[in-house]
């Protein structure tokens, strides 16, 4: 199981702060699992429709859209920081 | 050091506690972040984070300071929870023997900060709750230090 964090506008769409999923095993990529969790129902749909301007952390390590995502354990998902 | 909290900081106090038994300080800056309302609009500001994403990405931010510049003690504290107008959100306080040390990572620190340290800033105002933007500029602040 992979632990799926949101924050921000990003847990507002989905409605959940955190969730354990069993990530298909054809999923490799941050990219793929975007698109995979697209499918899942209206609020990820809504969530995830500006791909792009969501930032991804894994393991809590920033994470580009193209990086692997095999044996993370926490893949987070969130709006651009605006901390400070 | 750092710390994330939702109590309110005294600079005073932190400031004291960084300078203890370290002779060798000449040069202390501090940057401390408030709520701004300019408009008059807001009454509230609610910070959200990542707990334990937060404290490495500030930890490894000081790191990274103390690798490029000769600091003797550097502190970084966020707040989190609701705040209102005035209120302080982030101090940072940056220590070396001249000044120009503690300037450079002090602005260093806080280019940082605002890009990569995950928290989300939501304001509440009359027409209802609004998450802030991520400001293009912070980016470009953030890159400068890149080339240097």
């Amino acid at each position: 199981m992979t632990r799926l964090l949101y924050f921000a506008w990003v847990k507002e769409k989905t409605g959940i702060a955190s969730e354990d999923v069993a990530v298909p095993e054809e999923i490799a990529t941050v990219a793929e699992l975007v698109t995979w969790l697209k499918t899942r129902g209206p609020e990820f749909e809504n969530a995830f429709e500006q791909d792009a301007a969501i930032r991804v952390a894994i393991d809590q390590t920033h994470a580009r859209h193209d990086a692997k995502i095999i044996g993370a354990q926490e893949i987070a998902f969130f709006p651009p920081v605006t901390g400070g | 050091m750092i710390r994330v909290q939702t109590d309110d900081f005294e600079i005073g106090k932190e400031i004291e506690a960084l300078r203890k038994d370290r002779k060798g300080i000449g040069a202390i800056v501090t940057f401390t972040g408030t709520v701004r309302d300019g408009d008059g609009t807001i009454s509230a500001m609610t910070l959200e984070h990542y707990p334990g994403m937060t404290e490495k990405e500030l930890a490894g931010i000081e790191e990274q300071a103390h690798a490029r510049w000769p600091l003797q003690a550097s502190l970084i504290v966020h707040r989190v929870g609701t705040l209102r107008p005035g209120d302080n959100i982030v101090l940072v306080v940056t220590a070396s023997a001249h000044r120009e040390a503690a300037f450079e990572a002090a602005s260093f620190l806080m280019d940082y900060l605002k890009t990569s340290a995950p928290f989300w800033k939501r304001e509440s105002g009359p027409s209802g709750d609004n998450w802030v933007e991520a400001k293009q500029q912070d980016d470009a602040a953030a890159e400068r230090w890149r080339d240097r």
